[in-house]
């Protein structure tokens, strides 16, 4: 039945994109999306996004689906909380029950397509029949046999896709019947049902892990959390080939959704949170510290719950942030001292708590940490700044929580942007790194001269050649950093492999450690030499340690190698983006002088032979040297 | 006369085959509705099970051919308008 709120959103919509109000037709479809997610809602949401679609940034996605049962009724819901998600998919499904042949065969569409993400659902009667119908016919318990050869076949499938195509691939595990045929003899006997099935699934885990990209979505968990009961339609399987009910649809799609979002780099990186009746429930500037409530009796648990799922996103490598209406030194020392607070003053990587407007304040800390809008997801228990956001900043993931508190926590586990299917170890430091960072320049506040905060920073700096182990993270560097980069050349980690055997063609990672802690490669300096030649092709610093002088010290390295070996000119180039404002005087600063300008590109180049890039007073440099050329003195 | 439920059914009907709902009647079929298929016909079921909370049996889903039908059916299964709670 449909209910007058969601009739209201649909002619809301209608009103606003006659009036060319996307933004409001966008956060209308959004609403109605979240109020009635269904079969026939999706359709009248898509057709709205699908008006709206010049209008308004939607990042493409092409998906494949290899299946051995139906599965088109999930692809218009699929789409429609995609799209309220930011995420404009197209969803090729393959022939029912083909799925093998096409992985197989070497010209199939799922290659000629070259999809982002493929995803493999195969049903346990499909693919092992002989656990789900054979075991009537022939009785228990399994032969062990027959889960090992499920799973070779999934390997070979795996291995074969791998090797023909770049997708992201995600595997659903096999789901379990409701019920074992043998009933609860199954469970007491080695090789029941039940067991084989299981087995299959721990390996089909053990086998993803082996291949680069290869993730497993635990499609019998997914019918375990809806109820396997409900899950099942007998009715229109023998009708439809459709094995669940069509309740289960839309669990099916949020789960893609989950994977999706992150297969895509559909992320958010900081999660912008507020605090009264957000973090806590009561109001700091009424109810004083002891007056909130946060912690393991009633009416604080959901507010716990919830700081343990928003920590476990900066285990994650999702930064936190703080924007709340409130004066600062109470909030703060809530945060501080509340005896069971969960997230202290010291895992946010930034704050505004002022009486300002909250989009000013996403403005802020977005460009406080280096990052776009449209990587902030905000939360607030305030259902009108969330709609302000909504509509102000389009741009931003705007969580949405139920009127009870103690559905936030789940709120933030099932965001499909806050998801990651892998967490590199720079991930998981980098909510370190930039608290640091804070207490940096707090630091730096408190030092007379920047001289003097250079020298109680105590860096120390290592640059080493390219290893096989520093490849990744520098093509990772060149292909985020955007500020401290001379040329924004960017590569990946085989073209950086690959240029580093070209002639003539040096890479080095730059490593910086400080009073702080290890800061781990936060630059790379590559370079081509010719006869008395050397041309810098990319110059790059994190920004996380612009401003502090390590670029002097990559210089006077440079320099200096430049000198023993008897090279007479170093130039590089400055190619300017919109973003690298702060690498445009690199070469200028340090002596160089101006070749040639042209546009957005100028060429500086240095004469080696008494040309002086002296090293900062307060950097130790070392550098790891390849075996073929001896240390050398940099002072 | 129009009870509600024949207003959400068309609206139903429009949105599962992408047609104005203007061009609906009690007798539309898979006839006169181009983009009634097999497969949209699936969808069509769906999307009345979730949308009046009921189940067809697979017989019943065979005959799911016009709004008409569909109402019939429907009214066999679905409460009566008073057991209903008020709005």
């Amino acid at each position: 039945m449909t209910d007058a709120g969601a009739h209201e959103l649909r002619s809301e919509i209608e009103n606003c994109l006659r009036d060319n109000d996307w933004r409001r037709a966008r956060a209308a479809a959004t609403r109605l999306w979240q109020l009635r997610p269904s079969a026939a809602t999706a359709r009248h949401v898509i057709a709205c996004f699908e008006r709206m679609r010049e209008w308004i940034p939607l990042q493409k996605g092409r998906i494949g689906v290899l299946r051995s049962f139906t599965l088109e009724p999930t692809v218009p819901i699929l789409r429609a909380a995609a799209l309220t998600h930011g995420l404009d998919l197209t969803i090729q499904m393959g022939p029912l029950n083909a799925y093998a042949q096409q992985i197989l065969e070497q010209r199939d569409d799922i290659y000629t397509q070259t999809p982002d993400v493929v995803i493999i659902a195969v049903h346990t009667r499909d693919i092992a029949p002989e656990l789900w119908t054979g075991l009537h016919e022939k009785g228990g318990p399994a032969p062990p046999q027959q889960a090992e050869e499920v799973t070779a076949h999934f390997d070979t499938l795996i291995e074969t896709f791998r090797k023909q195509s770049n997708a992201t691939l995600l595997v659903h595990t096999l789901e379990k019947p409701a019920r074992a045929f043998d009933g609860i003899l199954d469970d007491q006997r080695s090789n029941g049902q039940i067991d084989a099935i299981e087995k299959i699934n721990l390996e089909l885990r053990n086998i993803a892990r082996r291949y680069r990209d290869v993730y497993v979505l635990d499609y019998d968990a997914l019918a375990g959390r809806f109820g396997r009961e409900r899950w099942t339609d007998e009715r229109l399987w023998l009708t439809a080939k459709l094995p669940m009910s069509p309740a289960a649809l839309l669990p099916v799609a949020d789960e893609w959704l989950q994977f999706l979002a992150p297969a895509l780099g559909r992320v958010s990186k900081v999660l912008v949170t507020d605090l009264d009746n957000t973090l806590w429930k009561g109001v700091i500037g009424e109810d004083g510290v002891d007056g909130i409530q946060v912690g393991s009796d009633y009416a604080g648990a959901p507010f716990l719950e919830l700081q343990r799922a928003i920590l476990g996103l900066r285990h994650r490598g999702i930064l936190l942030a703080i924007a709340s209406k409130n004066n600062r030194e109470e909030a703060y020392a809530a945060l501080a001292r509340h005896p069971n607070m969960l997230l202290r003053p010291e895992h946010f990587a930034a704050e505004r708590i002022n009486w300002e407007h909250k989009v000013h304040n996403l403005r802020a800390i977005a460009a406080e940490l280096n990052v776009g809008t449209d990587s902030l997801a905000f939360l607030d228990d305030n259902p009108v700044e969330r709609d302000l956001v909504r509509l102000e900043m389009p741009e931003v993931t705007v969580i949405e929580l139920p009127h009870d508190a103690s559905g936030y926590a789940q709120a933030i586990r099932c965001t499909p942007e806050l998801q990651r299917l892998r967490v590199s170890d720079e991930d998981v430091q980098r909510s370190r790194f930039y608290s640091e960072e804070r207490e940096r320049n707090d630091a730096r506040a408190n030092h007379q001269t920047l001289e003097s905060f250079y020298h109680w920073l105590e860096q120390k700096v290592d640059i080493a050649p390219l290893t096989e182990a520093t490849a990744a993270r520098l093509a990772q560097l060149t292909q985020k950093t955007n500020q401290f980069n001379a040329t924004t050349k960017r590569y990946t980690e085989q073209q950086i492999v690959e240029l580093a055997a070209s002639p003539g063609c040096e890479i080095f990672s730059v490593r910086a450690k400080d009073h702080f802690g290890d800061n781990g490669i936060v630059g790379v300096l590559i370079s081509r030499t010719f006869d008395e030649r050397c041309e810098i092709d990319s110059f790059i610093l994190s920004c996380r340690v612009i401003s502090r002088t390590i670029e002097t010290a990559m210089l006077t390295f440079l320099l200096e190698r430049c000198r023993t070996r008897g090279v007479r000119t170093v130039q590089g180039w400055i190619v300017a983006t919109p973003k690298n404002e702060p690498v445009r005087t690199l070469y200028e600063k340090h002596g160089f002088t101006c070749m040639s300008r042209e546009g957005g590109r100028s060429l500086w180049a240095l004469e080696v032979d008494g040309a002086k890039v002296p090293l900062p007073a307060w950097i130790e440099l070392t550098v790891t040297e390849d075996r073929t050329v001896g240390d050398f003195a940099y002072r | 006369m129009t009870s509600p439920i024949d207003n959400s059914l068309m609206r139903i009907f429009a949105d599962v085959f992408q047609v104005p709902i203007e061009s609906i009647s009690a007798d539309s079929s898979p006839e006169t509705i181009e983009s009634w298929d097999s497969l949209q016909h699936l969808n069509l079921v769906l999307a009345l099970e979730q949308e009046f909370s009921v189940q067809f049996t697979p017989d019943e889903i065979e005959k799911l051919v016009s709004p008409r039908l569909v109402s019939a059916l429907l009214a066999d299964k679905l409460p009566v308008p008073e057991a209903m709670p008020c709005q």
